[in-house]
C-alpha cells in the first residue's frame, strides 16, 4: 500500500484544500474570506456552545432532560430551536445574495459565481428542509397532542429518532461550510448538472445525504402524527370536534407519508448514479433525466402544502381566539383542507411546463393548478368572516394573520399567472418565479410559524413574549418582505433570470437596490425576534401566566398549567364540544377538581434518537468523502443500535396518582389565587393566565 | 351474542374467504392453462379475477367492509389507491409523452 492509498483509505477525499481556511490562506480574496468567515463562525460557535455547556456543567442535564427525552413537548421545542439556528444562517445567506446582485451589475461583485451557486443552493435547501420542516414539525409536535388531549404521540421514541435524523442532516450542512463545498445545483438538484460527469466534487453528495436523512425523518414524522391523530384522541373528541390546527396537522402528515418517499427515492437514485455508475438520470446510455424532474416534483408540490397547511391551522386558531368567536364555517375549512391535500397530488407538472410535454398535458395541469385557488379562496373568506363582527384584538399573532391574508392573496394571484402555460413560458426561470414562491412561503409559512411561536410560547414556557419587540419584529418582516420581493416581480417581468451571480443590464439596478434594502430590513426583523426573546427571558417574572390561559383560549391546551406537566393532563377529560374550553368557561366549570386521580404511565427516555443522530451524520459524512470504513461502521452501528434497543422491555415508568394529585392541586390553588382579567389587560403584567370569562 | 356463536360466525367468514380465494386462483390458472380465450382477453380475465381476489382478501381476511368500525381503514386504503394511481399513472403519461415527442 502506498502512502497515498493509505491516506485515501483513512480519510477519503479530504485534503488540505478541502478546508475553507486553507483556501482563504492561499487566495485571500473577498470571496474566499467570506467563506472562511462563515466557516469560522461555525467552528467558533460550536466551540463556544461546548465551552458554555461544560462550564455550566449542563451536559448531564441536557442529555437526561432533553436529548434522550421522548416527551413530545421537549422534542417540539428542540425542533423549533434547530429551525431558528438554520433560519439565521439562511437569512444571512439571502442578504449576501441580495448584496451581490445589487453590486454585481457590470461588475464582479463580492462573491465568485461558484460561491453564489452554493449560496442559493444552501439557502433554498435550508429554508425548506431545515427551517420550514423543523419549525412546523416542532409546533405540531408541541401543540397537537395537547389539543387532542393525548399524553404523547403514538410512537415517542420514533419521534426522537426523526428529530435525530433531521439534526444529522442539518449538521452535514453546517460541516459543509468548513470542510469541502456545497452543491451548486439549487435546492432541486437537477441532473445531469448534479451528475458525476459535470460535478465530480463533494457538493452534490452533501446535498444528497443531508436531504435523504431529513426526508426519512419527515416520512416517519408523518406516520407518527397521523397515527397519533387517528388513535390517541380523548374520549368524545370526534374527528369533527378537533381544533382546525389538528386537521391541518393530519392532512400535512398524510401528505408527508405520500410525498416524502418520491424524494428519498430520487435522491437515492441520484446517489446510485454518482456512486455506482448507474445511468438512471444521465444524458446517455439510456438514462432519463426527466424522470428526476418528475420524481422531485411529485414530492415538491405536495411539499409546499406540507409547509402551508400547518400555518393555515395556526391562523385558524389565532383568528378565532383573538376575535373571541367560534371559527366560521368550520366544516368548510376542514373540507377545503382535504381538497387542497388531494389536489396537491394533481399539479406537479406545473414546475416543468417548459420541459417538452405537449400542450394538452400542460393545459390539464395548468387548469388543475388553478383549481387549488378555489378551496384556498374559500378559506380566506372563512377567516375574514370569523373576524366579522368579532371583537378583534390586534396582538402580535393576530397581526401576522392579517398580514398573511393580504399578502398571501397577492401571491396567489401571481400563482394563477404562472399556472397559465403560455405565460409561464415567458416568466419561468426568472425572478418573477422567485418573487412568487417567496410571496407564498413567507406569509404562508414563516408568518404562520412565527404567529404560532408567539401564540403558544406562554404555554410552553410559562411566560409571555415581549409585546413591543414582537411588534417591531412584525413590522420589519412585513415592510422588509414587500421591499425585498415586490421589485423581483418587476425584474422578472423585465426578464432577469433567477440564480444569476451578476448581470449586465443597468436598468435592473434601482430595483435590485430596493430589494437589497428590503433584505436588510428582513435581517433586522430576525434580529428583533432574538432581542424579543432575550428581553422576554429577562423580564419573565413580570409576564408569568401560571394559570395557563393567557389569551382566553378556546381549545383544551389552554385548560392546563403553563408550562404543562410531563403527562399533560392530570385526568383525561371527556370532550363535549368543538370549542370545549370556551364552553366550560361559559358554564363556569373550567377549573373543577377531578373526582379521582390515577397512576399515569409515561414512556421512558431513550438513547436511540441521539445515537442515530450521531451515527447518521457520521454515515453521511463518510459517504460524502468516500471514507468507506467509516461508512460501513456507521451502517453497522445503525443496525446494531436499532436491534439492541429492541431488546429493552423496560420502556415505561409510572407516575403515582399521589404525585399527580399533588401537582394538580397545587396548580388549582394557583388558579384560585390568580386574578381574572378582562381582555384589555391581556398584554399587561396583570395577566396571570386566568380569563374573566372563566369566573 | 355468546362466544360460541361469534366464533362460528367468524370461522364461517374465513371459510368462505378461503373457498373464494381458492376458486378465484384456480379460475385464473385454468383460463391460462386451457387456453379458454384469445391472449388479449385472457389477460383481461386474469386481471379482473385478480381485482376480485383483492377484494376477497380485504373483506374476509382483513375485515375491511362498509361497517362503521372499519370505515377508517377503508378510507385509508381507498385514499392510498387514489394517490398511487395519480402518481404512477401521471408519471407514465408524462414520460411516454416526452418519449414520443423526442422520437
Ligand atoms: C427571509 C427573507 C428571504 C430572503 C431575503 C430570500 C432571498 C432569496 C434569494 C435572493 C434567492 C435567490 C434568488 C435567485 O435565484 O436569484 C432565494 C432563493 C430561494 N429561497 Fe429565499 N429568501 C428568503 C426567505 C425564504 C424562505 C422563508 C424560504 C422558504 C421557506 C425560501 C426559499 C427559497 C428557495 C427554495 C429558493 C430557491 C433556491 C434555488 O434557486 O434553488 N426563502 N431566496
Ligand atoms: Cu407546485
Amino acid at each position: 500500500m502506498t502512502v497515498q492509498s493509505a491516506w485515501f483509505w483513512a480519510i477519503g477525499r479530504i485534503d488540505l484544500h478541502s478546508f475553507a481556511f486553507v483556501r482563504a490562506w492561499e487566495d485571500p480574496s473577498l470571496d474566499k474570506m467570506i467563506a472562511a468567515g462563515a466557516a469560522s463562525l461555525v467552528v467558533l460557535g460550536a466551540i463556544a456552545v461546548f465551552a458554555i455547556i461544560t462550564k455550566l456543567r449542563k451536559w448531564r442535564y441536557l442529555w437526561q432532560d432533553w436529548f434522550t427525552s421522548v416527551d413530545h413537548k421537549k422534542i417540539g421545542i428542540m425542533y423549533v430551536i434547530l429551525s431558528g439556528i438554520m433560519l439565521t444562517r439562511a437569512v444571512i445567506e439571502a442578504v449576501l445574495m441580495r448584496m451581490q446582485q445589487a453590486v454585481a451589475v457590470n461588475q464582479p461583485g463580492i462573491v465568485a459565481p461558484e460561491h453564489f451557486g452554493e449560496l442559493f443552493s444552501t439557502h433554498g435547501s435550508i429554508m425548506i428542509f431545515f427551517m420550514a420542516m423543523p419549525f412546523l414539525t416542532g409546533i405540531i409536535n408541541y401543540v397537537m397532542p395537547l389539543q387532542i388531549v393525548a399524553r404523547d404521540v403514538a410512537f415517542p421514541t420514533l419521534n426522537s429518532i426523526s428529530l435525530g435524523l433531521t439534526v444529522s442532516g442539518a449538521v452535514l450542512l453546517m460541516i459543509s461550510l468548513v470542510v469541502g463545498k456545497f452543491s451548486t445545483g439549487g435546492w432541486s438538484g437537477y441532473p445531469p448538472y448534479t451528475e458525476m460527469a459535470f460535478n465530480s466534487g463533494v457538493g452534490p453528495d452533501y446535498w444528497i445525504w443531508a436531504v435523504t436523512l431529513s426526508s426519512i425523518g419527515s416520512t416517519m414524522t408523518g406516520l407518527n402524527f397521523a397515527v397519533t391523530i387517528y388513535k390517541s384522541r380523548a374520549p368524545g373528541m370526534h374527528l369533527f370536534r378537533m381544533p382546525l390546527f389538528c386537521w391541518t396537522a393530519l392532512c400535512t402528515s398524510i401528505l408527508m407519508i405520500f410525498a416524502m418517499p418520491p424524494l428519498t427515492v430520487a435522491t437515492l437514485m441520484l446517489a446510485l448514479d454518482r456512486y455506482l455508475d448507474f445511468h438512471l438520470f444521465t444524458t446517455d446510455l439510456g438514462g432519463n433525466m426527466m424522470n428526476y424532474a418528475n420524481l422531485f416534483w411529485l414530492f415538491g408540490h405536495p411539499e409546499v402544502y406540507i409547509l402551508i397547511l400547518p400555518a393555515f391551522g395556526v391562523y385558524s386558531e389565532v383568528i378565532s381566539t383573538f376575535s373571541a368567536k367560534r371559527l366560521y364555517a368550520y366544516r368548510t375549512l376542514v373540507y377545503a383542507t382535504m381538497v387542497i391535500a388531494v389536489l396537491s397530488f394533481t399539479v406537479w407538472l406545473h414546475h416543468f411546463f417548459t420541459m417538452g410535454q405537449n400542450a394538452n398535458i400542460n393545459g390539464f395541469f395548468g387548469i388543475a393548478t388553478m383549481c387549488v385557488g378555489i378551496p384556498t379562496g374559500v378559506k380566506v373568506y372563512d377567516w375574514i368572516l370569523t373576524m366579522y363582527r368579532g371583537r378583534v384584538r390586534f396582538t402580535v399573532p393576530m397581526l401576522y394573520a392579517i398580514a398573511f391574508l393580504v399578502t398571501f392573496v397577492i401571491g396567489g394571484m401571481t400563482g394563477i399567472i404562472l399556472a397559465t402555460p403560455p405565460l409561464d413560458y415567458v416568466v419561468h426561470n426568472t425572478l418573477f418565479l422567485v418573487a412568487h414562491f417567496h410571496n407564498m412561503l413567507i406569509p404562508g409559512l414563516l408568518y404562520g410559524m412565527l404567529a404560532g411561536y408567539q401564540f403558544w410560547f406562554p404555554k410552553a414556557f410559562g411566560f409571555r413574549l415581549d409585546e413591543t419587540w414582537g411588534r417591531i419584529s412584525f413590522a420589519c418582516w412585513v415592510v422588509g418582505f414587500y421591499l425585498a420581493f415586490m421589485p423581483l416581480y418587476v425584474l422578472g417581468a423585465m426578464g432577469m433570470p433567477r440564480r444569476m451571480a451578476g448581470v449586465f443590464q443597468g436598468e435592473y439596478l434601482p430595483w435590485l437596490i430596493i430589494a437589497c434594502i428590503g433584505a436588510f430590513i428582513l435581517l433586522a426583523a430576525l434580529g428583533a425576534l432574538f432581542v424579543q426573546l432575550v428581553i422576554s427571558i429577562r423580564r419573565r417574572e413580570k409576564t408569568r401566566v401560571p394559570a395557563g390561559d393567557p389569551w382566553d383560549g378556546r381549545s383544551l391546551e389552554w385548560a392546563i398549567s403553563s408550562p404543562p406537566p410531563e403527562y399533560n393532563f392530570a385526568v383525561i377529560p371527556c370532550v363535549e364540544d368543538r370549542d370545549p374550553f370556551a364552553l366550560r368557561k361559559e358554564q363556569g366549570r373550567a377549573y373543577q377538581p377531578p373526582h379521582a386521580y390515577e397512576d399515569i404511565e409515561m414512556p421512558k427516555n431513550s438513547v436511540l434518537g441521539p445515537v442515530l443522530c450521531i451515527v447518521g451524520a457520521a454515515a453521511g459524512f463518510a459517504l460524502v468523502w468516500h471514507i468507506w470504513w467509516l461508512a460501513i461502521l456507521s451502517f453497522l452501528g445503525i443496525l446494531a443500535a436499532v436491534i439492541v434497543s429492541s431488546f429493552s422491555r423496560d420502556t415505561h415508568r409510572v407516575i403515582p396518582a399521589s404525585e399527580v394529585a399533588r401537582t394538580h392541586e397545587h396548580w388549582l390553588r394557583t388558579v384560585a389565587e390568580a386574578r381574572a382579567i378582562p381582555r384589555e389587560l391581556e398584554t399587561r403584567s396583570a395577566n396571570e393566565g386566568l380569563a374573566e370569562s372563566a369566573v | 351474542m355468546d362466544d360460541r356463536a361469534k366464533y362460528r360466525r367468524e370461522l364461517r367468514g374465513y371459510a368462505i374467504g378461503f373457498a373464494s380465494a381458492l376458486a378465484l386462483t384456480c379460475a385464473a390458472f385454468a383460463t391460462v392453462h386451457f387456453d379458454l380465450a384469445p391472449a388479449g382477453t385472457t389477460i383481461g380475465i386474469v386481471f379482473a379475477l385478480g381485482l376480485i381476489q383483492l377484494n376477497v382478501h380485504f373483506r374476509f381476511f382483513l375485515h375491511i367492509d362498509l361497517k362503521k368500525s372499519a370505515r377508517d381503514d377503508l378510507q385509508l386504503i381507498l385514499f392510498s389507491t387514489l394517490i398511487t394511481l395519480l402518481m404512477v399513472g401521471g408519471t407514465l403519461i408524462i414520460l411516454f409523452n416526452l418519449y414520443h415527442r423526442m422520437m
